[in-house]
């Protein structure tokens, strides 16, 4: 066997997964190679604003400013004395024979791995409201980034609508930074919320957070909503329309709309990994299979929020275990992996009361009207994706063939839960995991012609 | 008008950029979508429908954001850091074929 100076393990991803993982890995001799497409190692929840913004970590992390500051300059220690290799900027955008195929501003390359650890995170999961396809309707991680990212809100008047802990989070920060918000829009009834309690009781402080933020936006928070429809003119949304939930209809003028029901996980690169794939019942999504651990396929390793979805904190504790689990495989000293499970099995048992609080609305996807743009990308409506059922037997990849429902440039990403719902509804299923499952492909980001045409070149 | 709304941190050093022919100002440090959106409510037309396209996710998952440069070349706004001078148009240029 080679010794650990000429294996090559790769993490895909520097988030709080991917950072620990890489941690984990340099403390056993180790010199990992660290994908990311962020310009500064964060993610996106710790995410950094580029050179020469002056916030300080608290105005920008708050409560959580200690474990992002401990994140950013574990990593940065490990970059600047070249214990790892940093490839910011850059996608893998395909996998195959124990090679990534990367892509950054100079063009493509192949890059061989020993051992991947893929830590790719998770992003907004989006319910379609009519009206969505409009300019000015943003994720709710999209205004958060761009206030924390660039200092901006992305309108005058906001109306944030959707259900998790990000909805109140980020209502709060943008409040703090004297962005004007119209209305946070809870689909999650109170009832519904309060179900969720034996779960979130797991993390008191956290839960308890939540409340007091809450209780911040006071009058302009609304729990047990229905979302109408986004009105819009040629500028953008001017109002959102929702029923209170004693069914009066409700309209709140806005130039901007942030929309999200928690996280859907980031799988695509497990996908073309080999790794298999379950319904997850509790987060209403495909999840990819592993060991407690994140041992997926033999050599391939997942940690954080695309596996999982536990939060930032379920990441680096995820991430720890992932690469510790691959030092084992190796037959190298392993970090001591019992405290870490422990706290994991924790940070479930809160992450199960999170996704039972504020569930995915699987019941509005089957009711939307049929002229709802359900694939923004391409405009495709409902009533088209309908149609497909009678077709192609009410399975998501027939669907994709008929109706270009995932086939666009997000390849599925924005429209492919909803998607689900409502073919799985129209084809009568009862269960959304009938439709099936839409197949990653790669390239998983689109590739200019020219990085396809030029050398390929292949590192060890 | 804008659609983007500066909060804080605006005392950055000022870049310039040209849209559809217009020179405008922005800040260094600013994406491509930032400074755009500081000028205009949109960065492109959609060619599927007839709304207007703003960006969506920020973080290079939705690829909503692309926008036409001058020479016939596009990029991804919200990951592309503002460069002195670039060329940027909201529609396709004129001599595309």
């Amino acid at each position: 066997m080679s010794g650990p100076d000429e294996l090559r393990v790769v993490v895909v991803g520097a988030g709080p997964a991917g950072i620990r993982a890489a941690e984990t890995l340099v403390a056993a001799g180790l010199k990992p190679v660290v994908i990311d497409e962020g310009e500064r190692a964060g993610g996106q929840i710790y995410r950094r604003p580029p050179q020469g913004f002056t916030r300080p970590p608290e105005t920008l992390y708050g409560s959580e400013t200690a474990k992002a500051v401990a994140l950013h300059e574990t990593f940065d220690a490990m970059a600047a004395t070249g214990r790892l290799a940093h490839h910011p900027r850059s996608s893998v955008v395909a996998i195959a024979d124990g090679r990534l195929q990367v892509l950054d501003g100079a063009g493509s390359r192949w890059i061989a791995y020993d051992r991947l650890i893929l830590a790719t995170g998770a992003m907004d999961r989006v319910m379609p409201v009519p009206g969505w396809q409009n300019a000015g309707v943003y994720g709710l991680g999209a205004m958060q980034i761009a206030l924390k990212a660039q200092g901006a809100a992305l309108g005058r008047r906001l109306v944030l609508a959707g259900s998790g802990p990000l909805l109140t989070l980020l209502a709060v920060q943008l409040l703090k930074a004297g962005a004007e918000i119209a209305a946070v829009l809870d689909t999650a009834p109170m009832r519904r919320q309060l179900r969720g309690f034996p779960g979130l009781s797991a993390r008191p402080l956290f839960a308890l957070r939540g409340l007091m933020m809450r209780r911040r936006l006071a009058g302009l928070y609304h729990a047990g909503v229905q979302l109408e429809r986004i009105e819009a003119d040629e500028r953008g949304p001017v109002a959102l329309l929702w029923r209170d939930p004693r069914g009066r209809e409700q309209r709140t003028a806005c130039d901007a709309v942030g929309l999200g029901w928690h996280l859907r996980a980031e799988t695509r690169l497990a996908d073309l990994a080999g790794c298999d794939f379950a319904y997850d019942e509790t987060w209403r999504q495909w999840l990819p299979k592993a060991d407690a651990v994140g041992r997926a396929v033999p050599g391939v390793y997942l940690a954080g929020d695309g596996l999982r979805i536990l939060g930032a904190d379920g990441a680096e504790v995820a991430g720890r275990l992932a690469a510790a689990a691959c030092l084992q495989d190796l037959g190298l000293p392993a970090p001591d992996m019992a405290g870490d499970r422990r706290r994991l099995a924790r940070l479930s048992r809160f992450a199960r009361g999170v996704a039972e609080a504020f569930p995915w609305p699987a019941e509005a996807a089957a009711g939307l009207p049929d002229e709802t743009v359900i694939c923004r990308c391409e405009g495709v409506t409902a009533g088209e994706l309908r149609k497909t059922v009678d077709f192609g037997g009410g399975e998501v990849n027939r669907a994709k063939s008929l109706g270009r429902v995932g086939m666009g440039r997000c390849q599925g990403r924005y429209c492919e839960i909803a998607a689900a719902e409502i073919v799985a509804g129209s084809a009568g299923h009862g269960c959304v995991a009938a439709a099936g499952r839409l197949r990653g492909q790669a390239p998983v980001r689109p590739v200019p012609v020219a990085a396809l045409l030029q050398d390929a070149v292949v590192e060890g | 008008m804008g659609r983007l709304v500066r909060l804080t941190e605006t005392d950055r050093a000022p870049l310039r950029f040209v849209l559809d022919g217009a020179e405008h100002r922005a800040l260094a440090g600013d994406t491509v979508l930032s400074a755009v959106l500081s000028v205009a409510p949109a960065l492109r037309r959609s060619e599927f429908g007839p709304e207007a396209r703003a960006g969506f996710c920020l973080m290079g998952a939705c690829q909503d954001c692309w926008i036409w440069q001058e020479d016939g070349s596009r990029l991804r706004a919200c990951s592309t850091p503002l460069v002195e001078g670039m060329r940027l148009l909201s529609d396709i240029p004129g001599d595309w074929p």
